[in-house]
C-alpha cells in the first residue's frame, strides 16, 4: 500500500508544479512528473507477488505470471507522453522568441 | 456491413499518413484529397444512418469471446455513435471547403491538412470505439493535433492560448489515464459493456465509494475536455486565438465528440447511475449555461464571445441529459426522460450548425478587415451580404427564435425540465435564452448595421469555397427544425436517445448474452 501511496504523492507533486511555478519549463516539468507517476501506477497495477515474464515457454505453462496489459497500455501511453511534451516544448521555445522570457507573469495578453 | 466500421478511422488516418508523404511531391494534392475523403466520410455515415438498425460491432483482430470475456477491442456502431458521427462528418466536410480559400493566408498550408484529418481520425475513433483505453488513445491524437492547430498562426496570442489549452488538457488525458487505471485493477477489463457488468455485479464492501470515486474523476476529466463550469478557464482562449474554421471545429464539434459525448456514453452505459451523480452533472450545465452567457456580455471580440455562449450553450445539452438521468434514478415516467434527452441530443446537433457557421462568419469578417473587434466594424450587411444573412440566421438559431432550429431543442429541454417538475431549471433556460439574443443583437447592430467605416468602402463578399459552406449551413439551420416531425426524427434523433433509455441494451449488444 505504501508504494500507492508514494505514487500518488509523486503525483501531487508534479500537479503542484504545474500550478505553482511560474517558468514555462518547469510547468512543463511538472506535466511530465505526473505522467510518470501515473505510468509507474499502471506498472503496480500488473505486477504480481513472485510473478514471471508473461511467455509460455516449455515447463513455465503453469507458472505465475505478471499482467502484461497494463505493461502494454504504459508502452502507448509513454509514445503519447512524447508527442505532447515535444509539442508543448515546441510551443514554448515560440513563445520564448515572441516574448523573451519564459515568466508567466510576462505572457498574459489574452484576459477576459 | 460490419467490416465497413473501422473505415471511419482507417480513411482519415490514411489520408492523414498519404498527405505528409506525398504533399511535399504533388502541388495541391492536400486541397484536393482533404474535401473528398470528408465528402466520403459523410457518405458513409448517411449509408449507415439510413441501412442499418440497432448496434452493430466489429472486433479488431476478429478474436472471438472466451468463456463471455470479451478479448479484442471492440468498435461499437449505435443511435448515438451515429449522430455524433453525422456531427463530425458534415460540419469537418463543411469546414474544410470553408478552409480552401481561407488557408491560403497561412505559409505552411499543405500540414494545415494534415493535422485537420488526425484531428478527424480521433474524433471518430472516440465516437466509434467501444474501449475506454481506446478512447483515451484516440482523444490524445485528436487533443494533440488540435493543440497544434490552436497555435498554426505562430503569433503570439495563438501560441499563449495553445499553451494555456495544452497545460489544461494534458492534466485532463492524466487524470483520465488514472481513472482508466483505476477501473482496470477492480474490473480487470477494458470493455464497456463488460465494465459495466462487472460493476453490477459486485457486491464487494466499497463498491459504492469506488463508483462515486471514479465518477468524480471521469466528470473532472472530460469536463474539463469539455469545457463545463469550474473547467472552462482554457475554452475562450483557444477557440477564439485559432484560425476560424479550426475554431469551428473546436466549439462545433470537437468539445462535444471529446467531452459530452463520452460523458453521456460512460456514464449512461458503463456506470450505474446514481441520484447524486446525476444531480452534480445537471447543476454544473444550469451553472455552466448560465455564468458562460454572463461572462460573454461584456465581450467586444468577436470569436471570444462566440467562445463563451460555447459554454453556455453546451450547458442546455447537459441540462437536458441531466434531467434525463434524474428521471430514470428516480424511477420517473420513461417518455419525459426520453423527451429531455432527445432535446439534449437535438441541441447538441444543432449547436455544432449554427455554432460552426458563426465562427465561420467571424472568419469571413476577419478575413476581409483583419479585425475581430465590434466597435472597429459596422455597416458591412451592404458589402458583405452573404456573410450577413447567414450571421442573421445563426444569430436567430442561437437565440431560440422560430422558426430556426434552437427555438425547437431549446423549447423541447424547457418542455421537459416543467413536466419533470424542474421549474427553476426551465426559468434559467428562458432567462439565458433572451440575454443570449440580446448579446446576439448587439453583434448584428455593431458588425452588420451602423454607418460603414470609411476604411472598409472597398471590401467584397468573400470567395466561392467560404460563401458556399456558409449557404449550405444556414440552410441546415433551418433544414433541422423539421427534426422535429416524429417520421423524421425515428431516422435521426430516436435511435440514440433508446440507446441510453434502455441503457442495458448496450452490454447485452456487445456481450451478446
Amino acid at each position: 500500500m505504501i508504494l500507492y501511496i508514494l505514487c500518488f504523492i509523486l503525483f501531487l507533486i508534479g500537479l503542484y508544479g504545474v500550478v505553482s511555478k511560474r517558468n514555462l519549463i518547469k510547468i512543463i516539468i511538472g506535466i511530465a512528473i505526473m505522467e510518470y507517476s501515473i505510468n509507474l501506477f499502471f506498472i503496480m497495477i500488473g505486477y504480481v507477488e513472485g510473478g514471471t515474464a508473461p511467455i509460455i515457454t516449455k515447463g513455465f505453462e503453469q507458472a505465475k505470471f505478471v499482467d502484461p496489459l497494463p505493461q502494454a497500455m504504459i508502452l502507448t501511453s509513454i509514445v503519447i507522453g512524447l508527442a505532447t511534451t515535444a509539442l508543448l516544448l515546441a510551443v514554448a521555445i515560440r513563445l520564448y522568441k515572441k516574448y523573451g522570457t519564459f515568466d508567466i507573469n510576462d505572457i498574459k495578453d489574452l484576459k477576459g | 456491413m460490419n467490416s465497413l466500421i473501422p473505415l471511419f478511422v482507417i480513411i482519415p488516418l490514411g489520408c492523414a499518413f498519404m498527405m505528409s508523404i506525398l504533399g511535399r511531391v504533388i502541388k495541391n494534392f492536400n486541397k484536393i484529397i482533404t474535401p473528398i475523403f470528408m465528402l466520403s466520410l459523410v457518405w458513409l455515415t448517411f449509408h449507415f444512418i439510413i441501412n442499418s438498425e440497432g448496434s452493430l460491432n466489429y472486433r479488431v483482430g476478429g478474436f472471438e469471446a472466451v468463456n463471455g470475456v470479451p478479448i479484442a477491442i471492440y468498435m461499437v456502431m449505435d443511435g448515438l455513435t451515429k449522430l455524433v458521427l453525422l456531427i463530425i462528418s458534415l460540419v469537418g466536410f463543411l469546414a474544410i471547403f470553408y478552409s480552401l480559400s481561407y488557408t491560403t493566408q497561412y505559409t505552411a498550408e499543405s500540414k494545415f491538412y494534415v493535422l485537420f484529418s488526425l484531428m478527424i481520425a480521433g474524433m471518430n475513433g472516440i465516437v466509434i470505439s467501444g474501449d475506454i483505453f481506446n478512447i483515451f488513445v484516440f482523444l490524445e491524437i485528436a487533443a494533440i493535433s488540435s493543440y497544434a492547430l490552436v497555435a498554426f498562426g505562430v503569433e503570439k496570442h495563438q501560441l499563449e492560448a495553445s499553451f494555456k489549452y495544452q497545460v489544461l488538457g494534458g492534466i485532463a488525458s492524466l487524470v483520465i489515464l488514472l481513472t482508466i487505471g483505476l477501473i482496470y485493477w477492480n474490473t480487470g477489463t477494458l470493455n464497456i459493456a463488460d465494465i459495466s457488468r462487472q460493476l453490477l455485479n459486485n457486491s464487494s464492501v466499497g463498491i459504492d465509494v469506488f463508483i462515486k470515486f471514479i465518477s468524480v474523476l471521469l466528470i473532472a476529466g472530460f469536463g474539463l475536455k469539455a469545457a463545463i463550469f469550474p473547467f472552462h478557464s482554457w475554452l475562450p482562449d483557444a477557440h477564439s486565438s485559432a484560425p476560424s474554421p479550426i475554431s469551428a471545429m473546436l466549439s462545433g464539434v470537437l468539445i462535444k465528440a471529446v467531452g459530452i459525448y463520452i460523458i453521456i456514453r460512460l456514464f449512461f452505459n458503463m456506470i450505474p447511475l446514481s441520484y447524486e451523480l446525476s444531480m452534480t452533472i445537471t447543476v454544473l450545465g444550469t451553472v455552466s449555461m448560465i455564468v458562460g452567457v454572463l461572462l460573454a456580455i461584456g465581450q467586444w471580440d468577436f470569436k471570444r464571445l462566440l467562445a463563451y455562449h460555447s459554454i453556455s450553450q453546451m450547458g442546455y445539452v447537459i441540462i437536458g441529459v441531466g434531467i434525463g438521468m434524474l428521471i430514470i434514478t428516480k424511477g420517473g415516467d420513461i417518455k419525459i426522460a426520453a423527451l429531455s434527452i432527445g432535446g439534449g441530443l437535438f441541441h447538441m446537433l444543432n449547436h455544432s450548425i449554427f455554432k460552426g457557421l458563426l465562427f465561420l462568419n467571424a472568419g469571413a469578417i476577419e478575413y476581409r478587415t483583419n479585425t475581430r473587434n465590434l466597435k472597429k466594424l459596422g455597416g458591412l450587411s451592404s458589402k458583405m451580404p452573404i456573410t450577413s444573412g447567414s450571421s442573421f440566421v445563426a444569430s436567430m438559431a442561437i437565440s431560440g427564435i422560430p422558426p430556426f432550429n434552437g427555438f425547437f431543442s431549446k423549447v423541447i429541454i424547457i418542455i421537459a425540465a416543467v413536466q419533470a417538475g424542474y421549474i427553476w431549471i426551465a426559468f434559467f433556460a428562458v432567462l439565458v435564452s433572451v440575454i443570449t439574443l440580446a448579446s446576439f443583437t448587439k453583434i448584428l447592430k455593431y458588425v452588420f448595421f451602423g454607418e460603414l467605416h470609411t476604411k472598409y468602402e472597398k471590401i467584397k463578399e468573400v470567395p466561392f469555397s467560404m460563401s458556399f459552406s456558409m449557404i449550405l449551413l444556414s440552410i441546415l439551420c433551418l433544414a433541422l427544425s423539421l427534426l422535429v416531425i416524429p417520421e423524421v426524427r425515428t431516422i435521426f434523433l430516436k435511435p440514440a436517445v433508446d440507446v441510453l433509455i434502455n441503457s442495458a441494451q448496450y452490454s447485452i449488444n456487445i456481450l451478446g448474452i
